[in-house]
């Protein structure tokens, strides 16, 4: 038996609706510590303009924002810091590692530079660059928007990851050679 | 470069002629002297000469420098701001003893300068108010600006704990 859909009504899945609605309206958390947070900020200005993708409300309190992201390298007295800032951001929440001092630390290969926030703390999106154009930046947001398209989940299952932590999950996407399109249910080991 | 006869003249009716030694190199003008001494030349050059104002404390380590001779070189740079002279004071500091007076007492502003050169040195300034870490954690260990100290540190860079995805 068919049913009949009026024109003016859509179906869809919950998952997909809540990754919709989630990539849409990104709450950035600037936390620029160096020269690339001046980059971040022309990404938020009128010239590039930022508003464009959803992604224009910078909160500098954490618990308004879910994604985080840093700008700029990170010392070793400044990670503690970055680490609580990204644990009182609420769930669901992404983070973007923006330039090679936040992804690899760059030139500074010192005592004090973290080399590499992804060591100690989740990263979903890296931006090359020293720094990154904001166009680099503005394509790292919609990458993640389609990243969240694609993997998010209304109950948020794709962040209980601890078999997604490791391989790194853009390369087990790439081993597979497709984006897998249902995740493993968590809890239930799939 | 702003003449310095007259205070030169002032020091060596105080000191004597023996305790110090100015050289002139790429329009610094410099004074070294003994670390004993330092404090007292200072105040002087304060007091009466009229060096009123603490530009900067720093220190350099010789270590492994050609034909040095001492490990630590201390640089104070004071500026009198009527006459526009300024001076570079150096004093030397070789390991075990690396304690040299503070000069709090003269200039507020050397405070957190001489914390800085106690955090990236290790050198005891005597008397000063609130000796502590200034830039590096409370309870780093070591004195990361000396040259025997490794570039890449000891590991305290990657002594954190790790936030996976499911703890966040
Ligand atoms: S990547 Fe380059 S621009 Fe960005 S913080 Fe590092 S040094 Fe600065």
């Amino acid at each position: 038996m068919e049913i009949e859909v009026p024109d003016n009504v859509a179906l869809t899945s919950l998952d997909y609706l809540a990754s919709w609605c989630r990539k849409n309206s990104l709450w950035p958390m600037p936390f620029a510590t160096a020269c690339c947070g001046i980059e971040l900020m022309a990404t938020g200005a009128s010239r590039h303009d930022v508003a464009r993708f959803g992604a224009e409300v910078f909160r500098f309190s954490p618990r308004q924002c879910d994604l985080m992201i840093v700008a700029g390298r990170v010392v070793m007295k400044m990670l503690p810091v970055l680490q609580r800032i990204w644990l009182q951001m609420p769930e669901p929440k992404w983070c973007i590692s923006m330039g090679a001092c936040a992804s690899t630390g760059g030139i500074f290969d010192t005592y004090s530079v973290v080399q590499g926030i992804d060591r100690f703390i989740p990263v979903d999106m890296y931006v090359p660059g020293c720094p990154p154009r904001p166009e680099q930046l503005i394509q790292a947001i919609i990458d993640l928007q389609d990243k969240i398209q694609r993997e998010g989940s209304f109950l948020g299952n794709e962040f209980i990851t601890d078999a997604r932590q490791q391989p790194k999950r853009a390369l087990q996407e790439l081993e597979l050679g497709q984006v897998p399109r249902s995740l493993p249910i968590i809890g239930g080991k799939a | 470069m702003v003449d310095l006869s007259g205070v030169l003249e002032q020091l060596k009716s105080r000191f004597g002629e023996r305790s110090w030694d100015y050289s002139e190199f790429h329009q610094n003008q410099r004074l070294v002297v003994a670390a004993e001494l330092c404090f007292s030349v200072l105040e002087f050059l304060k007091k009466t000469c009229g060096f009123d104002m603490l530009i900067d404390v720093t220190c350099v380590d010789y270590l492994h420098y050609r034909g040095a001779k001492d490990r630590f070189g201390l640089v104070y740079i004071v500026l009198n701001t009527v006459t526009g002279q300024r001076l570079i004071v150096r004093a030397f500091l070789n390991e075990p003893d690396l304690k040299i007076p503070s000069v709090v007492p003269l200039w507020e502003g050397a405070n957190w300068l001489e914390r800085e050169v106690f955090d990236m040195y290790g050198i005891e300034f005597t008397g000063h108010p609130d000796l502590r870490r200034i830039l590096l954690p409370d309870e780093f260990v070591g004195f990361p600006l000396r040259k025997d100290y490794p570039l890449r540190g000891r590991g305290e860079r990657h002594n954190f704990e790790r936030i996976t995805r499911g703890e966040g």
